[in-house]
């Protein structure tokens, strides 16, 4: 248990040596397949380690092995390939540490992967997306979302925004940058799980 | 497999990703621009990822420009009008809301675009309680205020639920052709070669751009369907069933009534990225018959798999059908 399962949920199709994934199809792949994990994926990575600073570098490596392992081939389950990679990245990181929390792992060891739960009824998910959308507007800083808004809903350029908040061009290029990344952490995952550090 | 060194500072990258895309998004966006964020891209997949995320987070929130509020709130009240836009759409469906307020915006601002990206629906509240719903890959101007009811369909589908007004005639215009509503649900599509106009309730006229009243023109009642293009108009009849069938897409599922394997990727190609082909005429003669969700891909492998019996693979991106 826990070697390379990776293999085992990698697609079954049969690709071609050397066949290669496009860069569009990987990008499109990772966009509709992957990133809806994210809740969930943080969700098990919180519950799998004690360092919640080290969350988002974990996070990351996950996608980043994800990534590199689609560009050969798209796994036929996305799903079970995220975490498995996640789970994988977690014993290996457990092996290296020094003082190992044995409760974690054997939590990790017993987890169960399901590639086949059933889908959330779409109804759901539209509904779902609409409070998330609010929830995110609403929890952005003040300037933060106004710039936002103004560039949104009324499709104002940055120059416009600065005009129209009587503020400089590179507070509003901080404030959309900034407004741009609290929204990535507030839509790929659930409301009230992103604490921002 | 060896053991990647660990990403640094995934948050730093994030805000990099974010940096970039606000860039791009909002100021002069130039060639080297481009080339200067290529590069950036290339040095890593943590930053190919990173700005992935970003822009589909970003593209999520693209739905709150058909929200039209005044800017000018405390955020007391916009707390409550966010509120009362999510109970009206709670039925579910991906709807961006003209509110009621959305006249004084459009007065300013009379002309308005709305798209979709492939697989994404929308539907449009009017004011005066008209709807329209796009279906994926579309385009359409819309310019509605106190005098006027006027839509562009630039590309894509859509569907009109329009409230009549004697006054304020609701006007659509597509591939050189107008339709005028006399009270009516109707489809136009041009995504294709022709323009296609079903009426499914009420009546409406289709005629040609700038020669109303002449001879080029039809009207059109429940079930008719108008196909236009530059030289002719022809009007056929559907049935209901066919009409319910082929506006499925509002459901967000495709409905294929004995359709062959061929029609029925093409159709699904409408609402995905991925490319279809199919390797063997036979196989693409096949028909079936049945619903799938327009934008699962998998589900549709299933059942060619399972169902048709045939062979799927997944190669160079391509999705590959056979026997």
């Amino acid at each position: 248990m826990g070697d390379t399962p990776e293999k085992t949920c990698n697609s079954a199709g049969a690709a071609g040596p050397g066949a290669r994934v496009t860069m569009a199809d990987l990008k499109a792949w990772f966009a509709q397949e992957v990133l809806p994990l994210e809740a969930k994926l943080i969700q098990y990575l919180r519950r799998n380690w004690r360092d919640k600073s080290e969350i988002e570098d974990l996070l990351q490596e996950v996608y980043v092995r994800v990534y590199d392992a689609a560009r050969k081939e798209l796994p036929v389950s996305a799903r079970a390939f995220v975490f498995t990679t996640a789970r994988n990245l977690l014993i290996n990181r457990f092996r290296q540490q020094q003082v190992v929390a044995i409760d974690a792992v054997a939590d990790l060891e017993s987890l169960e992967i399901s590639a086949d739960d059933p889908a959330p009824d779409r109804a759901v998910i539209a509904h779902d997306e609409f409070r998330r959308l609010q929830a995110a507007i609403d929890r952005l800083p003040a300037r933060c979302r106004q710039a936002v808004l103004l560039g949104r809903i009324e499709g104002l350029t940055g120059r416009e925004i600065a005009q129209r908040m009587a503020i400089s061009e590179a507070a509003v290029s901080k404030h959309l940058t900034r407004g741009m990344s609290l929204l990535s952490d507030l839509l790929h995952r659930e409301p009230g799980e992103s604490d921002p550090s | 497999m060896t053991e990647p060194a660990a990403q640094p500072n995934a948050a730093e990258i994030k805000e990099r990703a974010a940096e970039w895309l606000q860039r791009r998004e909002f100021w002069t966006w130039s060639k080297e621009n481009q080339a200067e964020l290529d590069a950036w891209l290339a040095q890593s997949s943590a930053h190919e990822i990173a700005f992935i995320r970003m822009e589909g987070a970003w593209n999520r929130t693209m739905r709150l420009g058909a929200l039209r509020q005044p800017m000018r709130q405390s955020p007391r009240e916009t707390r409550h009008r966010w509120t009362f836009i999510l109970r009206s759409v709670a039925a579910g469906l991906a709807v961006a809301v003209i509110a009621g307020a959305s006249l004084a915006y459009f007065n300013h601002t009379p002309e308005k675009t709305f798209s979709t990206t492939i697989g994404e629906r929308k539907t449009l509240k009017l004011a005066d309680g008209s709807s329209i719903q796009l279906n994926t890959d579309t385009q359409l101007k819309l310019r509605v205020d106190a005098g006027q009811r006027h839509a562009e369909l630039l590309r894509g589908e859509a569907f009109f639920d329009i409230r009549h007004n004697d006054h304020v005639p609701f006007i659509v215009v597509a591939r050189g052709h107008r339709v005028i509503d006399l009270g009516t649900k109707f489809l136009v599509r041009a995504d294709r070669g022709d323009l296609e106009v079903s009426l499914v309730e009420g009546k409406a006229r289709i005629e040609v751009l700038n020669k109303p009243g002449q001879s080029h023109s039809a009207e059109l009642s429940p079930g008719d369907v108008a196909v236009a293009s530059a030289g002719s108009l022809s009007v056929v009849r559907k049935s209901q069933a066919v009409l319910a069938t082929e506006m499925s897409w509002q459901r967000g599922v495709l409905i294929f009534d004995n359709a062959t394997l061929a029609e029925a990727v093409g159709e699904l190609g409408r609402y995905n990225r991925r490319k279809f082909v199919i390797a063997d005429p036979a196989v693409a003669r096949r028909t079936i018959y049945g619903a799938v969700p327009a934008t699962d891909v998998e589900a549709f492998i299933r059942v060619a798999r399972s169902v048709m019996g045939l062979k799927v693979e997944q190669r160079n991106g391509e999705i590959v059908f056979s026997q």
